[in-house]
C-alpha cells in the first residue's frame, strides 16, 4: 500500500493535517454569484473556522438538490452568474488559508471540456471538485483531466452503495470521501439520518482518507452527532436558507461559529 | 434551418438499434450519469430487465396484456384522401387507437410488469402532455400498484383533461413549480423523489431518456410499434418496406420504437422535432437526467427551456440513441413550427376523420411540407406513426381555431 499522505493533493493534505490534530472538519457551502459581494461570505466562513469551503457553480437543472439549493442556484443564475464570472470573482480573492472545492453538475464540465474546465478552476485557485451526477464508473474522462490540472476530484458514497463499489470510490476519490448521509436530496432535516453512522463506518473500513458527512446537517447538535462518526461535516442548505433570507457575511460567521464550537466540543 | 444533416444513404445497419455497447453506450451517448444514490437502483432495473426480456414467461405475459388490454396490434391505415392530395402513399400506424390513446401504454405495461416482478409497490413517473402519466396511472390500477406522477404546473393547466383522468384512475398528481414548469422540470423532480424511494418504488421513465438501462429498455418496450408495422407494410406494400419512416420526437420513444422495426431496411428514417425543442437537430453534447446526449444549451452550458405547443415535445434534449442515429446518418432530424403542426392536425381531421395529438401532428406536418417541396418524391411510400389521439389538445386548439 502506498503512503496515502505522500500521494495526496493539497486539499487532502490540509484536511488530514487538521484531522490528525483531533479537529472536527467543517466545510460550509455557498452558491457562487448569489449576491453581488458573495465572496465576502468566503472570508466570513474562513474567519468562523471553516477547514474547506465548497463553492457551488449553479446549473439550471440540479437533480440532486432540494428546494433551498435549487432556489439559490436560480437566484444566482437570474443575477447573471456563470462558471466564468464566478471563477473570475474567485481569482480576485486573497488566499483564505483554507482550500476551495467547487461543486457542479457534469453538464457544465462537459460544456467547456474536462481539461479546460479543470484548468480554469486551477487558475482561479480552486483545489477540489465535486460532481454529484458523475458516479465513479463514468468518472474516467474527468479523473485524468483533473489530476493533470492538480484538481482533486471528490467522489460521493451513498447508503445504497454496495461494498465493492464503496472500496473503489474510496480508492479513487481525492481530497476526501463525501458521505451522503441519507437517501434523498440536499436540504435541512430535523435529525441526522440513521444511515449516516452506518455508511461512515463502512467507508472507514476501506479507507483512511478524510470522510465528510453531508446532506441534511443543519444544526450544532447534528454536527456534534455527525462528528462522532465522521471526520467532519458539509453544511449547505442551512447556510443558503439564511443567505436567501437576507443574512449577511457577519450573520453567517456567527452561525458557523456555533457549528465550529459544536465540532470542537466533541474532541474534549 | 430545417435539416442539420442532409438525407444520406443509410449506413450498413449491422448492430444498429440492437443491444447497446458496454456501459449503456450508443456511440458516445448514453451511459449512467446518475447520482451515486441511484446507481444501485439503476443496476437493479438493468438486471431485472435483462432477465425478464430473456424470459418467455415475461414476454408472453406482456404480449397478452398488449393484446387483450391495450388493443394491439394497432391497424395500419392508408390515408387515401390525404395521399391523393399530397402525391405520396401515406400509411398511418395507429397508436392513437390503443387503450389510453397513445403509444405510451406499450412501455408502461412493460415497466409495470417489471416493477411487479421486482417486488415494487409503487410507480413514479414524470409526464408532459399527460399521456405517459395517464398510461402509468392505468397500468398501476390494472396491476394493483400505487402511482405518483410529477407534472409541471404549466402542463397541468394546458392538459386538464389528462390530469383529471390520472386522478380518476387513483394516481397522485404532484405539481412541479420549478423552472419552466414543464416536462424537463417534472423529470428532475421525479428523479429527486426516486432518490428517496428506491426501496419500494420503480421509476417508470416515459421516454428513451434517463440513465442506462432506460433508453434501451423503453425502446425495446416500444419496438412493438415498428415490428408490427414492418409486418403490416410487408403485407400491404408491393415493395414490402416503405421508402420513408416518419415519427415525431420529443425524448423520442415512439420514433425509437418505430425505427427499431426498420433499422435494418433501406427505409429512410425521419424524426420530426418541434421548432422550439429540437434537441437532435440543434442540441450540443451534454449530460442531463442521467444520460449523455444532445441538449439545447446557452453559451454558459445552462439548459435552455424548450417551447412547443405540444407538451410532449417540450423537452430540450433527445434520447441518446437518436443522437447516435443522427451522427451515423442513419436517421435525419427535422423541425416543424407550432403553426405547421396545428395546420396538419386540422388537415388530418378533415381529410381522414382522425384528430391527432399535436405531438403526432408534427410528424404529419413534415410529411405535408416534404411532399410539397420535393423532399418526398411523388409516389413515395411513407409510414408515419400516429403516436396519439388529439382529445387532450381540445382546449389548446379551441383557442386557436
Amino acid at each position: 500500500m502506498t503512503n496515502p499522505t505522500l500521494a495526496a493533493g493539497a486539499v487532502e493534505r490540509h484536511l488530514r493535517a487538521r484531522r490528525d490534530t483531533g479537529r472536527g472538519l467543517l466545510m460550509p457551502y455557498v452558491t457562487g454569484g448569489i449576491t453581488p459581494g458573495w465572496t465576502d461570505y468566503l472570508r466570513a466562513f474562513a474567519a468562523a473556522g471553516a477547514d474547506a469551503i465548497e463553492v457551488g457553480l449553479p446549473f439550471s437543472d440540479p437533480t440532486l438538490d432540494g428546494v433551498t439549493i435549487q432556489r439559490a442556484g436560480d437566484t444566482a443564475l437570474a443575477r447573471g452568474a456563470s462558471t466564468r464570472r464566478i471563477l473570475a470573482d474567485l481569482s480576485g480573492v486573497p488566499d483564505l488559508g483554507v482550500p476551495l472545492v467547487a461543486s457542479t453538475y457534469y453538464n457544465l464540465v462537459l460544456h467547456d471540456g474536462p481539461e479546460a474546465f479543470c484548468a480554469a478552476l486551477r487558475r482561479a485557485g480552486v483545489g477540489g471538485l465535486i460532481v454529484p451526477d458523475l458516479p465513479v464508473h463514468e468518472a474516467d474522462e474527468l479523473t485524468g483531466a483533473a489530476a493533470a490540472a492538480g484538481i482533486e476530484l471528490v467522489l460521493l458514497a451513498s447508503p445504497a452503495t454496495p461494498r465493492p463499489r464503496l472500496a473503489e470510490i474510496s480508492r479513487r476519490s481525492r481530497g476526501f470521501v463525501y458521505a451522503v448521509s441519507l437517501m434523498g436530496t440536499t436540504g435541512e432535516r430535523a435529525a441526522l439520518a440513521a444511515s449516516a453512522a452506518e455508511l461512515t463506518e463502512r467507508i472507514r473500513h476501506v479507507t483512511d482518507r478524510p470522510v465528510l458527512l453531508g446532506f441534511g446537517i443543519s444544526t450544532p447538535d447534528q454536527a456534534r452527532e455527525a462528528r462522532r462518526h465522521a471526520d467532519g461535516v458539509v453544511v449547505g442548505a442551512a447556510v443558503m436558507r439564511r443567505v436567501l433570507d437576507g443574512a449577511g457575511p457577519d450573520d453567517l460567521r456567527a452561525f458557523l461559529a456555533t457549528l465550529r464550537q459544536a465540532l470542537d466540543q466533541e474532541c474534549d | 434551418m430545417r435539416d442539420v444533416l442532409p438525407g444520406r444513404e443509410p449506413v450498413p445497419p449491422d448492430g444498429t438499434m440492437g443491444v447497446p455497447q458496454a456501459r449503456g453506450r450508443f456511440g458516445e451517448y448514453g451511459g449512467r450519469y446518475a447520482p451515486e444514490s441511484l446507481v444501485e437502483a439503476c443496476r437493479e432495473v438493468d438486471e431485472a430487465f435483462r432477465a425478464a426480456w430473456a424470459d418467455p414467461g415475461f414476454r408472453g405475459a406482456l404480449a397478452r396484456l398488449l393484446a387483450v388490454y391495450a388493443g394491439r396490434p394497432t391497424p395500419l391505415t392508408p390515408a387515401h384522401r390525404l395521399s391523393e392530395a399530397l402525391g405520396v402513399r401515406l400509411y398511418l400506424k395507429r397508436e392513437d387507437l390503443t387503450h389510453t390513446g397513445s403509444h405510451k401504454i406499450n412501455n408502461v405495461l412493460g415497466q409495470a410488469l417489471l416493477a411487479t416482478r421486482m417486488g415494487r409497490r409503487r410507480l413514479i413517473a414524470e409526464t408532459g402532455a399527460g399521456q405517459h402519466g395517464v398510461a402509468t396511472a392505468t397500468a398501476a390500477a390494472l396491476l394493483g400498484l400505487e402511482a405518483t406522477v410529477f407534472m409541471g404546473e404549466r402542463d397541468i393547466e394546458r392538459q386538464a383533461l389528462n390530469v383529471f383522468r390520472m386522478r380518476m384512475l387513483g394516481a397522485e398528481v404532484v405539481p412541479v413549480t420549478a423552472g419552466s414548469r414543464t416536462l424537463k422540470d417534472a423529470t428532475s423532480e421525479a428523479m429527486r423523489h426516486w432518490v428517496g424511494a428506491t426501496g419500494d418504488s420503480h421509476y417508470c421513465i416515459g421516454s428513451v431518456v434517463g440513465p442506462d438501462p432506460y433508453p434501451w429498455m423503453v425502446r425495446e418496450f416500444q419496438r412493438v410499434i415498428g415490428d408490427e408495422a414492418r409486418g403490416q407494410c410487408a403485407a400491404e406494400l408491393r415493395t414490402g418496406v416503405p421508402d420513408h419512416v416518419v415519427a415525431c420526437v420529443g425524448g423520442g420513444s415512439n420514433a425509437a420504437g418505430t425505427f427499431a422495426g426498420f433499422a435494418d431496411t433501406p427505409a429512410r428514417l425521419v424524426g420530426v422535432e418541434a421548432e422550439g425543442g429540437a434537441g437532435a437537430a440543434r442540441g450540443r453534447l451534454g449530460v442531463m437526467h442521467g444520460c449523455r446526449s444532445l441538449f439545447l444549451q446557452d453559451d454558459d452550458g445552462q439548459i435552455i427551456q424548450a417551447h412547443s405547443i405540444a407538451a410532449g415535445l417540450d423537452y430540450p434534449g433527445v434520447g441518446p440513441e437518436h443522437a447516435h442515429l443522427r451522427d451515423l446518418g442513419r436517421a435525419r432530424y427535422v423541425t416543424v413550427t407550432d403553426d405547421e403542426a396545428v395546420g396538419a392536425a386540422v388537415r388530418l381531421a378533415r381529410t381522414e376523420g382522425i384528430v391527432p395529438a399535436l405531438e403526432s401532428a408534427h410528424a404529419l406536418a413534415w410529411v405535408i411540407r416534404a411532399a410539397g417541396d420535393g423532399d418526398l418524391p411523388a409516389g413515395s411510400t411513407v409510414l408515419m406513426t400516429l403516436s396519439g389521439r388529439g382529445d387532450k389538445d381540445a382546449s389548446t386548439l379551441k383557442e386557436l381555431l
